[in-house]
């Protein structure tokens, strides 16, 4: 019980950031340039961590829960969802509505901290990321849904159990592959990647999520970083349970074939990246709703 | 080979709705394309290496995947439109309505009487779905390049009921039959060229001369 | 020797490509349609008898080959002169794509397999799209994209209506085939629900190429815009031709022992077209699209005729011979006044008995045959239909076919009137009645008044086998 504890929380902190790291060299190698090492973003931690806080005057205590809430939050999230075959540290039945609104509680408090500047950019920043996301929800619950249909359980332990790599081949195989297909949209859109927004812009008025921590600095911007890789780190775990659900009995090998999926997910956003442009603003929206819609149809597949 | 079917359609699904939330006409064509490129492989899949699925796959797989996209891609290259799709009704009612027929193909294709073979694997349920997608293009798109994919796409269903029933359709009519929607696209091409001439646009609403 | 017939078209269209003369290529369309009817009549008298899995001649294809045949010939004969008037447009496309059309629609006839058949009706939506074109301005335009659109659709649900047929074969147990005369033999251990379901897809695919209401809406616009010749063409072979298809979808209905539910969807529909054409024809301004919705009028009633069985189809099968030539004869002479006038619509066209002396009354006399009166071909046929109709006991069935003909009598009759009577105004077209240009029409409307004033008992035997195929077997 320990030892599964301290491995899910060693997995993460450790691994989280090294995603980031194969994102932006999958980029560069695309872009035909040698790209910044892999361990960048330890680096980059590292620097802003030895910085010291700067705070506005105008803000106030929230500016300050926004970061700290970003970090925490998908810390108690990894608790509650397995990691490949290993089993999740927490599990009750039901969690699976508590981790979707966990993520719900970082976001309220992301975009309280950014509206706290009294920035108009930032406000319309948070604007868009929660109407994003509040688009991107349905999808998540419905794939869970059906998930749930197809176990006996609602833990996310049960739902992400062994019986997965069963249902893959029997009827409901054609609803895993839409939900998957739906989920890594959602990973996209929760993690401000391209085709959604671009983590990389400059330019304030075509930011989403990066317009709302723009006033971060330090120590602050710090957690938000590493707590943006960890949320990647958890939904992708989502992913990779969903699509490898294979089981070996020594915990080594499940580790492994979990990261290497880890690292299949984050090669293949930084191919996504690489080769669409952004979306239009107002066809977000619609690519969300194509995906509730093709989630709603995976349920409808598997209730029949 | 049959349990890679149900992935194949799968992905037919989703590229019809691929091709209804689309914006961009390219992305379309070669929605359609890969779709009739993947229905190509059908054949094999379910009937095995045998001469006439052999011959089938190849013909549906150099018409429907590279030819006849390589026609229509030219031609909006050629005339160039603006490469915009437009909607008689938003994408979003769009997808709506094509997630509401594929569900209801679904549902529907339960109370059929199918053979025992049939009434497992996703084949009738995609066939009805494609065929809807493929009538809602040509319903709700403005561009007459738009309708002749919609028609390629119904097509395309139609297609997949086809295949659990070769053994009915002898391969002269099979190839009859493609070739005859090569001509048609080809015919249908050469109208759209005339109509970019003459109206200076691919709108079929501007063609509404003929009337009571 | 049945290859030939498809073939030998073809070839001529190949020949008719690299022929440079403008003269020599109009001439070889009624070679190529007069080898066609001679060898077509040499093989409906029984000559060279044969019959495989792909094509064969049964007592309807024999009846509808002849019809297409002459009425081919005819309007072959007419487009020589046509051809002539219009050298600004040229034939190199018009010629072959004529013949294809032709062989086209002589592959669709003789199909003894239902996938050949589709295959070859699809081959006549094709072929006949440049034909539409031919004037190549934005109305013909409009019209070619609709014509080339709707039944491209249309025809793409038969192909789905065959597929279910194929399929109710597999449900039943029977040998998995579209070959006609299998299917006809295992008809009875077809799957009901599968068959039901391919009737009705070939019924609305077909339907939508034949012009049945609802699906008739690219008709009007199509026979409007196209030539004179080409709208005769698909007004009176085509429309044939497609009804030829429908009604083996009826025989093989019938084989099962289901023929009553072929039945009723065919009175429906056909009902819908009188009611529908009667309605748009009244006040109607251009005399070429009157003509179309009178042949969606005469589409309805051979639905009716097959719909109601008995007497009935025996009318129906005599009315298809009329409705073909009549409205060949009348498509050619409105060609003529159109040409003459320069327009179509009633607002321009005035006057044309004065000023074509003899388009002008064969117009008007197609016209009375059209409408069924005495003693033309269609008011035998109409009327038997209608004493079918009411032997069988359908007695408000045929008051609303009297009904919706005589509103069709009257509504054509004041567009046709309005057209003939008056005087012309004074302006010169440089368009003169020229022989080879109402001969056809005068030969068509000819033999119109002779099936009017006596049938034939050879004839009367081919339309009674044909009438048989379509009856209830024990």
């Amino acid at each position: 019980m320990i030892f599964g504890l301290i491995l899910h929380l060693a997995l993460l902190l450790i691994f989280a950031p090294l995603l980031t790291g194969i994102i932006s060299k999958t980029k560069a190698l695309f872009g035909g340039r040698v790209g910044a090492p892999l361990l960048q973003p330890y680096f980059d931690l590292v620097r802003l961590w030895r910085k010291g806080f700067v705070f506005s005057r105008t803000t106030t205590w929230v500016f300050l829960a926004g970061p700290v809430v970003g970090l925490v939050v998908p810390l108690l999230a990894a608790l509650l969802i397995p990691f490949g075959a290993l089993p999740a540290p927490l599990s009750f039945q039901g969690d699976l509505i508590l981790f979707v609104y966990l993520f719900g509680l970082s976001r309220f408090f992301t975009a309280s901290a950014a509206l706290d500047t009294g920035s108009s950019f930032e406000g319309m920043g948070a604007v868009r990321e929660v109407t994003f996301s509040c688009l991107a929800e349905p999808t998540v619950l419905f794939a869970l849904l059906v998930l749930a249909r197809l176990s006996d359980g609602l833990s996310l332990n049960s739902l992400l159990g062994p019986h997965l790599l069963g249902a893959w081949h029997s009827e409901a195989g054609a609803s895993l592959g839409l939900i998957l297909v739906c989920l890594f949209v959602v990973l996209l859109v929760e993690n401000s990647r391209i085709p959604f927004d671009d983590p990389t812009t400059h330019l304030e008025l075509t930011m989403v999520h990066e317009v709302m921590v723009l006033d971060h600095s330090g120590p602050a911007l710090g957690m938000i970083l590493y707590g943006a890789a960890l949320k990647m780190m958890v939904l992708a775990a989502l992913l990779v349970r969903l699509a490898l659900p294979w089981q070996t009995d020594w915990w080594l090998t499940d580790a492994g074939l979990f990261l290497a999926g880890l690292v299949g997910v984050a090669i293949l956003i930084g191919v996504v990246e690489s080769t669409m442009a952004r979306l239009r603003l107002p066809r977000v929206p619609q690519v969300l709703i194509g995906t509730s819609l093709l989630s709603i149809f995976a349920l409808v597949l598997v209730l029949r | 080979m049959m349990h890679l079917t149900n992935p194949l359609l799968l992905a037919v699904i989703l590229i019809n709705f691929f091709t209804l939330g689309s914006a961009r006409l390219g992305a379309c064509i070669r929605g359609v394309a890969l779709q009739g490129a993947l229905l190509a492989l059908l054949p094999l899949l379910i009937h095995g290496f045998s001469g006439h699925a052999i011959l089938l796959a190849l013909g549906a797989f150099c018409l429907k995947g590279v030819l006849i996209p390589w026609m229509l891609l030219r031609a909006i290259r050629e005339v160039r439109i603006r490469r915009e799709v437009e909607p008689l009704i938003g994408f979003v009612p769009t997808l709506i309505f094509g997630a509401l027929t594929t569900s209801g193909a679904f549902l529907f294709a339960d109370f059929l009487p199918l053979v025992h073979e049939h009434r497992e694997g996703l084949f009738v349920p995609t066939a009805l779905a494609t065929m809807f997608a493929g009538f809602l293009l040509l319903i709700t798109r403005r561009k007459a390049i738009t309708q002749v994919l919609g028609y390629l796409m119904l097509e395309n269903g139609i297609f997949i009921i086809g295949v659990l029933l070769s053994e009915a359709l002898p391969l002269m009519v099979e190839a009859g039959v493609l070739l005859d929607l090569l001509v048609g696209v080809f015919v249908m091409g050469i109208v759209m060229h005339q109509i970019n001439r003459e109206f200076t646009s691919l709108s079929t609403q501007r063609l509404s001369a003929l009337k009571e | 020797m049945l290859e030939l017939l498809v073939i030998f078209p073809l070839i001529v269209a190949a020949v008719s490509v690299p022929v440079s003369n403008y003269q020599v290529r109009s001439w070889l369309l009624p070679f190529g349609s007069g080898v066609h009817l001679l060898l077509s009549i040499l093989l409906c008298r029984g000559y060279f008898p044969e019959i495989n899995r792909w094509i064969g001649l049964d007592a309807l294809s024999r009846l509808v080959l002849i019809v297409t045949s002459l009425l081919f010939f005819s309007c072959a004969l007419y487009a020589v002169a046509y051809l002539n008037l219009r050298r600004d447009r040229g034939n190199r496309v018009m010629v072959p794509c004529l013949l294809v059309f032709l062989s086209a629609m002589t592959l669709a006839t003789v199909a003894r397999h239902l996938g050949l058949m589709w295959m070859a009706v699809e081959a006549t939506t094709i072929s006949s799209a440049p034909l539409i074109y031919y004037n190549r301005n934005r109305l013909s335009l409009e019209a070619t994209w609709k014509y080339l659109l709707i039944c491209s659709v249309g025809i793409a649900l038969a192909m789905l209506g065959m597929l279910f047929v194929a399929y109710a074969a597999l449900g039943g147990g029977a040998p998995v085939s579209l070959q006609f005369d299998l299917l006809l033999g295992g008809a009875t251990t077809l799957s009901k629900p599968w068959l039901h379901a391919g009737f009705v897809f070939l019924l609305i695919g077909f339907g939508t190429k034949m012009g049945l209401a609802p699906l008739h809406t690219w008709k009007p616009d199509a026979y409007g815009e196209a030539p004179g010749l080409v709208g005769a063409l698909l007004a009176g072979g085509l429309t044939s031709v497609a009804f030829l298809a429908i009604l083996r979808g009826v025989q093989l209905m019938t084989a099962a022992g289901d023929g009553d539910m072929a039945r009723q969807a065919l009175l429906g529909m056909g009902l819908l077209s009188l009611l529908l054409a009667s309605v748009f024809m009244v006040r109607q301004q251009d005399i070429k699209r009157m003509l179309a919705y009178s042949s969606v009028e005469h589409m309805g009633l051979l639905a009716i005729g097959v719909g109601i069985g008995g007497m009935a189809t025996f009318g129906a099968m005599l009315h298809l011979i009329n409705n073909a030539l009549t409205k060949g004869g009348l498509f050619l002479a409105a060609g003529n006044i159109q040409r003459a006038f320069a327009s179509k619509r009633l607002s321009e066209v005035r006057g044309a008995l004065k000023a074509l002396p003899v388009s002008g009354p064969l117009f008007l006399a197609g016209f009375l045959a059209i409408t069924g009166s005495p003693p033309f071909g269609p008011f035998l046929s109409e009327f038997t239909i209608l004493r079918g109709t009411f032997i069988s006991g359908h007695m408000l069935l045929g008051m609303l076919i009297l009904i919706f003909l005589s509103i069709v009598f009257i509504g054509m009759g004041a567009t046709v009137l309005a057209a003939t009577q008056g005087e012309p105004e004074q302006k010169d077209s440089g368009f003169k009645d020229h022989f080879l240009l109402y001969f056809s029409p005068l030969v068509l409307l000819l033999l119109i008044l002779l099936i009017g004033v006596y049938i034939p008992a050879s004839l009367q035997n081919a339309l009674q086998q044909a009438a048989d195929l379509l009856e209830v077997r024990p």
